[in-house]
């Protein structure tokens, strides 16, 4: 038998093919404005009071002062300065949102891969709890799960992550049962492979692509809790510059009709939640797009 | 088709038995006991506990459930704690003008989302299709309150056309009362268009690819007859349970737009019992929600069954 | 124009067709010219991204939106298609052509009655909705459906696929066209069905004379059908001629491979080995200068490279594109003739035994039992064909043998061991001796995992191997697969058809296995392809003494590769005999009918013998011999009463038929009898 000299490694297939997928997104102006609009909050939230104008929480100003002049967006109640409070107002939504994502994301694939995979009498059971779940709004869940645990970072995060988690595991499922039934997860069984293996190795790369898709969707309607909470009163509480909180502060003011609603107090802080999320599911369509080739 | 309406109807009394449990599970969760929550932090502990033992809150919790769900079964909602009423009387107000408002959001977004998703299909690549999906896709994620918020800023203040507030003043009339919703109704619109628009362009796509519209095209048949006759009746079929599963949203989720709106609905009524922690209001209130969802989803399913023929009928033996 | 002076039913002229894909125009036909006299029928034959398909949407201007005619002209009954306006183009649609695809459950709207569907064919042109309607019954009976009224009110559904296709053929012909398209019609559908619907293909055609453009990847169907054939490659066509003419003589060196690559009756693997085209089909718009075959002949010289070949005219309207034409026919071979094949040592206890094994599935509240009692012995090193139609059990025969599907009965002995039915509960060593190669190479291999990967996996679970060692072993393996080395590092998706089938037979013999299940392992695949994987598993079986179990619906391919040939019918063992005594007879008459629905490319064709009714339902089976319902040799009441056991009626010849063989013999002998019910 002659002998056969094993190959030098070369630059794989597949790291040239990630290059390349990257270079793609590079090139897609939804992924850029996305990034552009999201990247600009972060770098706000994270350099905070030193970019604002004003101090976010100095109250020395007339209060409720129409914007122009001193004041780009006006003033609110208590005389602060709008514009530099909406600066600063995304901090705790980028706290929040995105580990609540990967919260949720983590838990619904596992319980997606697993019911998928076995089906049986534990897909029938998880099912019927999470079709159960899925009956009733996030908001309602929600609000009821902090009025019992506390209102906190840490718990708005648990409860919006363990809250999607039904939703992100029947995206996965639905995935998942789709590939099961692919030959190559029976040629796997046939060497011999368990369970667990052909769950994570096999199957999860494959389905990799849409809980990636997930991901970026969820964010965005994590990034949507979160605002809708702090709203409602379960997220950060005033003086916090927050978005949401400042829309709920002020937005009984709207009455006001002589005053036009004073609506500077509530229209500013309210575009750059939508914008955050458009920025979101911008990079969220440009991903799914590249992906999809 | 009898076989599999009868198979979704047992799946939603299963789903429904479940959600009932997990719904009173939930309540359970929350902190303090009934009677401490009612007579306040200063009343003695002999009186929490002797509360506590008239509206039966020291009985094993399995036969709380069972208590719970036999009044449920007759119609009986219980008393609220908060209000110290039968549920129903305030639950039932609540949920007709939850219906109300879900009514008109619905009329206006079905007709206008499947139109959109369908012409943004039908222009697949074109200008039209990418306007219509953005647009679809900015929509739903501006969260409601903004939403609401522009809403009321623009139609209400700057133009003055419509009122911000939805509670209309009492005696006034059917088409009154629409015209107070109609602003919520729009920021519902604007929060659903995208989703059901999206779902109706991917149907219509599928069905625009598939071979049988090829057969139809080839026949000689024109454009509007293939869509007309062949295609729609294909491509809405996914539809309609997307926006069957809204609906639970549409009567429950509305917390934020009720708030904004000062409207008396299910999701104010659900906001203030969890706050009060008026845990009976709280259980009826959520079951309700769930119980319409599932309404919802098992007419969708029967009509989907229905419109359906591979499912109306059985295949060939 | 033809001797009459009508106008020809069709006529492309230097036709030109490019996509648009990733920015650039891509050619995908080129300078296509043919002509498709009236009442004539005219086959198109070539591999995949040859571009018959697009000939085929070209001519009814239905092409994807990327594609485009870049020039030439497509005339059909005389009138020039490319300079319609859209209305007359749908006029043109309506009254002159038709086109029947590929799988007709898809061509059919699933949410319209059939009734509808075909009535539309009518209203389209103006016809009241009640003439409409009774010619639509009329039609359907001219397809010779029997309960015509029934199935106008029925969905495609709710019809078989046999029946469905029917209703495609009779909406194409119900506007009495001077131009039928049929585009692989009957891929996809049983033997037994294929031939069904040709035959009435063959007879409408007679009956109504029409032109008929066939298109298939299968010479032996357009042998069948067509008078005249053309030859496409690479978007352009090679060679054209009759029919006969072509294959007995053919002239260019595209065409003489392609016919080496077909397995014929007579021929086996240890002699007269399938000879195979070298290199690989091109991408569809692949740039070609010269003679677009230059890449893969075995002729070629210089001026192949530099100057694109003229149309030689040979006589009797034959004609090829090959500046050697003359040459052809001495073509080298790749492979020689004559190569060992496996000895098999019958006298050693099989390899595999398999006794009574059963399955039955329980589905809507019926017992459909898919398997039912079907027993068999493999020796090592021979290869059992597995033959059988759609319900016949095949699949699930070989994935109850594999345990990848629990049998609810019967019992699987590998070397002399019962082994347990479930995959999970068998020992690794038992695992590592059963392997199979998939039918759908695409689906069979993870997307996500390089090659490398893959393969040095199942090195590791198959062979216990790692490291150097491994590593050593994965290029001898890709060596005996003929896999380049290059090809290790990719991802199954950049591979074409036959080298990810490549894979997966490495990676089915990454251990010692001793038998592998080939699931239809070529049916897949082009035809040149499958001979080259053909070839390699014969190869592979000679070199490790490996037995298969090859299942198949091509009983050409069955015939040459397998020693033994085992028949299923519904769940139940018909026949199991030696290849050659099954294929030449005396044979149950199932595989009597089976045989002759064969279309080959040889001459001699068999009587063809129609078999009444459909495939019953597994979850039904008639009483007494499950095949009595359809059979043309059924005796009488015994047939309906007793199921006829399975009995050795020669040495080594099992068959389960009330007929005795010497019966049999005889009456095969004669000409077979013909019976032509309606199809119901």
């Amino acid at each position: 038998m002659s002998t056969v000299s094993v190959a030098a490694p070369r630059p794989s297939e597949a790291r040239i093919a990630r290059r390349e997928t990257l270079q793609q997104l590079l090139r897609s102006p939804t992924f850029i404005v996305g990034i552009a609009i999201v990247g600009f909050w972060v770098f706000c939230a994270l350099f905070g009071s030193s970019v604002t104008p004003h101090d976010p929480q100095d109250q020395s100003f007339t209060p409720l002062l129409k914007p122009g002049g001193n004041h780009f967006f006006g003033t609110d109640t208590l005389g602060r300065d709008v514009f530099s409070r909406v600066l600063v107002g995304a901090s705790d939504i980028l706290k929040v949102a995105p580990l609540a994502t990967l919260l949720g994301i983590a838990g619904g694939t596992v319980i997606g891969l697993v019911t998928g995979y076995f089906r049986g009498i534990v897909d029938d059971a998880v099912s019927r709890v999470v079709d159960a779940w899925l009956a009733l709004p996030l908001i309602v869940i929600a609000v009821t799960a902090l009025v019992a645990l506390g209102v906190s970072t840490a718990t708005l995060i648990v409860v919006i992550g363990v809250v999607f988690m039904p939703i992100v595991s029947r995206t996965v499922r639905a995935a998942v049962l789709a590939e099961r039934q692919l030959e190559y997860v029976q040629a796997a069984r046939l060497r011999g492979e368990r369970a667990p293996y052909v769950m994570f190795v096999e199957i999860l790369p494959n389905v990799m692509a849409p809980i990636i898709v997930e991901a970026t969707v969820r964010l965005g309607y994590a990034i949507f809790a979160v605002a809708g909470l702090t709203f409602l009163g379960f997220g950060p509480q005033p003086p916090s510059p927050d978005w949401a909180a400042q829309v709920s502060e002020n937005y009984q003011l709207v009455n006001d009709t002589a005053h036009q609603g004073n609506y500077w107090t509530v229209l500013f802080p309210g575009a750059a939640v939508a914008s955050m999320i458009v920025g979101v599911n911008l990079i969220a369509d440009a991903i799914a797009r590249v992906l999809q080739r | 088709m009898a076989r599999f309406v009868a198979k979704r109807f047992a799946l939603s009394i299963i789903t429904l038995a479940i959600l009932s449990v997990i719904v009173f599970a939930a309540t359970k969760l929350l902190p303090g006991n009934i009677g401490r929550n009612v007579l306040g932090n200063l009343a003695t502990q002999e009186s929490v506990d002797i509360y506590n033992h008239n509206v039966g809150a020291d009985r094993p919790i399995l036969t709380q459930y069972g208590d719970w769900v036999w009044g449920l079964l007759h119609g009986d909602l219980g008393t609220s704690l908060q209000y110290q009423v039968p549920v129903w009387s305030l639950m039932g107000p609540s949920l007709v003008n939850s219906l109300k408002l879900a009514a008109e959001a619905f009329v206006l977004v079905v007709p206008l989302s499947i139109l959109g998703g369908v012409a943004a299909a039908l222009r697949r690549g074109r200008a039209a299709d990418r306007v219509i999906t953005i647009t679809g896709l900015s929509l739903t994620a501006i969260p409601e309150f903004v939403s609401g918020i522009f809403l009321i800023v623009i139609f209400g203040v700057f133009l003055g056309w419509l009122p911000v507030n939805a509670q209309w003043p009492s005696g006034t009339d059917l088409l009154g009362q629409m015209k107070y919703l109609l602003l919520p109704a729009l920021a519902l619109v604007m929060v659903l268009f995208g989703y059901i628009a999206r779902m109706a362009r991917a149907g219509t796509i599928e069905a625009l690819d598939a071979d049988y519209t090829r057969t139809a095209y080839l026949k000689g048949l024109g454009p509007t007859t293939v869509i007309r006759r062949h295609v729609l009746r294909n491509a809405l079929l996914p539809t309609i349970a997307v926006i069957a599963t809204q609906m639970g949203y549409l009567i429950g989720g509305l917390l934020i737009i009720e708030k904004l709106f000062n409207y008396n609905g299910i999701g104010q009524r659900i906001y203030t019992a969890a706050t009060s922690k008026d845990v009976v209001m709280l259980q009826s209130g959520v079951l309700i929600v769930g119980l319409v969802y599932l309404i919802a989803t098992f007419a969708a399913d029967l009509l989907y069954s229905i419109l359906n023929p591979r499912i109306r009928l059985a295949a060939a033996e | 124009m033809t001797a009459d002076g009508a106008a020809p039913a069709l006529e492309l002229r230097e036709l030109d067709v490019a996509y648009r894909i990733r920015g650039r125009d891509r050619q995908v036909l080129r300078g296509v010219t043919f002509t498709v006299a009236p009442a004539e029928s005219y086959g198109l034959v070539g591999e995949s991204g040859c571009g018959k398909s697009t000939t085929a949407l070209s001519t009814v201007q239905y092409l994807p939106r990327n594609g485009r005619v870049r020039s030439g002209s497509i005339h059909i009954a005389g009138r020039d298609v490319l300079g319609l306006s859209y209305a007359e183009l749908r006029r043109l649609r309506a009254t002159q052509v038709s086109m029947v695809y590929q799988d007709p459950s898809q061509a059919l709207n699933p949410s319209i009655k059939i009734g509808n569907q075909v009535a539309e064919v009518f209203r389209v042109r103006g016809i009241a909705s009640d003439e409409a309607e009774d010619r639509s019954s009329e039609v359907l009976r001219r397809v010779q459906i029997a309960d015509v009224g029934s199935v106008l009110k029925r969905y495609p559904h709710q019809l078989s696929g046999g029946m469905q296709q029917r209703v495609v053929i009779a909406m194409a012909l119900a506007k009495d066209p001077a131009l039928l398209i049929l585009d692989e019609p009957t891929t996809g559908l049983d033997a037994t069905v294929e031939a069904e619907v040709l035959d009435l293909i063959a007879q409408l055609q007679a009956e109504f004379q029409t032109s008929v453009l066939f298109i298939s990847h299968n010479l032996g169907v357009i042998r069948r059908m067509c008078e005249r054939v053309g030859v496409l490659y690479a978007g352009r066509l090679v060679e054209e001629g009759p029919v006969e003419v072509i294959l007995q003589d053919p002239r260019h060196p595209y065409t003489v491979g392609l016919i080496r690559c077909i397995p014929r009756g007579g021929v086996r693997k240890d002699h007269g080995r399938l000879d195979t085209i070298p290199g690989f089909l091109p991408m569809l718009g692949e740039e070609l200068p010269g003679c677009v075959f230059a890449d893969r002949c075995g002729l070629v010289r210089e001026v192949c490279h530099t100057s694109e070949p003229p149309l030689h005219r040979l006589g009797e309207r034959h004609a090829s594109r090959c500046h050697f034409h003359d040459e052809a026919h001495e073509l080298p071979r790749v492979i020689p003739e004559n190569l060992e094949a496996a000895s098999i040592d019958r006298s050693a206890t099989p390899l595999v035994r398999v006794a009574d094994l059963e399955k039955t599935f329980h589905q809507h509240g019926h017992a459909i039992r898919a398997v039912a009692g079907v027993s068999m012995s493999i020796w090592a090193g021979e290869t059992v064909g597995l033959v059988g139609e759609s319900g016949s059990g095949k699949t699930t025969f070989a994935r109850a043998l594999l345990g990848l599907v629990a049998p609810t009965g019967g019992s699987v002995e590998v070397d002399g061991r019962t082994v347990p039915p479930k995959l999970g509960q068998r020992s690794q060593q038992d695992v590592r001796s059963l392997q199979i190669v998939f039918q759908n190479p695409d689906s069979a291999l993870n997307r996500r995992h390089t090659v490398r990967r893959i393969l040095r996996r199942a090195l590791k679970k198959l062979a216990n191997l790692s490291g150097a060692g491994a590593e050593q072993r994965l290029l001898e393996l890709a060596q005996s697969v003929r896999l380049a080395e290059r090809y290790l590092t990719v991802r199954p998706n950049q591979l074409s058809g036959g080298l990810k089938q490549r894979v997966a037979i490495a990676r089915a013999f990454s251990g010692t296995p001793r038998l592998v299940v080939c699931d239809e392992p070529t049916s897949a695949l082009d035809v040149s392809v499958q001979a080259a994987i053909l070839n390699l598993l014969v190869e592979l079986q000679t070199m490790r003494k490996v037995a298969y179990l090859f299942i198949s619906h091509d009983l050409g391919v069955v015939r040459y590769i397998s020693d033994r040939i085992v028949v299923l019918y519904l769940g139940r063992v018909m026949e199991f005999g030696p290849a050659e005594v099954v294929f030449e007879g005396p044979h149950h008459p199932y595989t009597e009918a089976l045989l002759s629905a064969l279309p080959t490319i040889d001459g001699g064709g068999r009587e063809r013998i129609k078999l009444a009714g459909e495939i019953p339902s597994a979850a039904a089976p008639p009483p007494g011999c499950v095949f009595q319902t359809r059979c043309h040799r059924k005796l009488g009441a015994i047939c309906e009463e007793q199921a006829p056991p399975l009995v050795e009626v020669e040495q080594g010849h099992l068959m389960a038929c009330h007929i005795p063989i010497e019966e049999l013999r005889r009456l095969q002998a004669e000409k077979a009898v013909e019976r032509v019910p309606a199809a119901t």
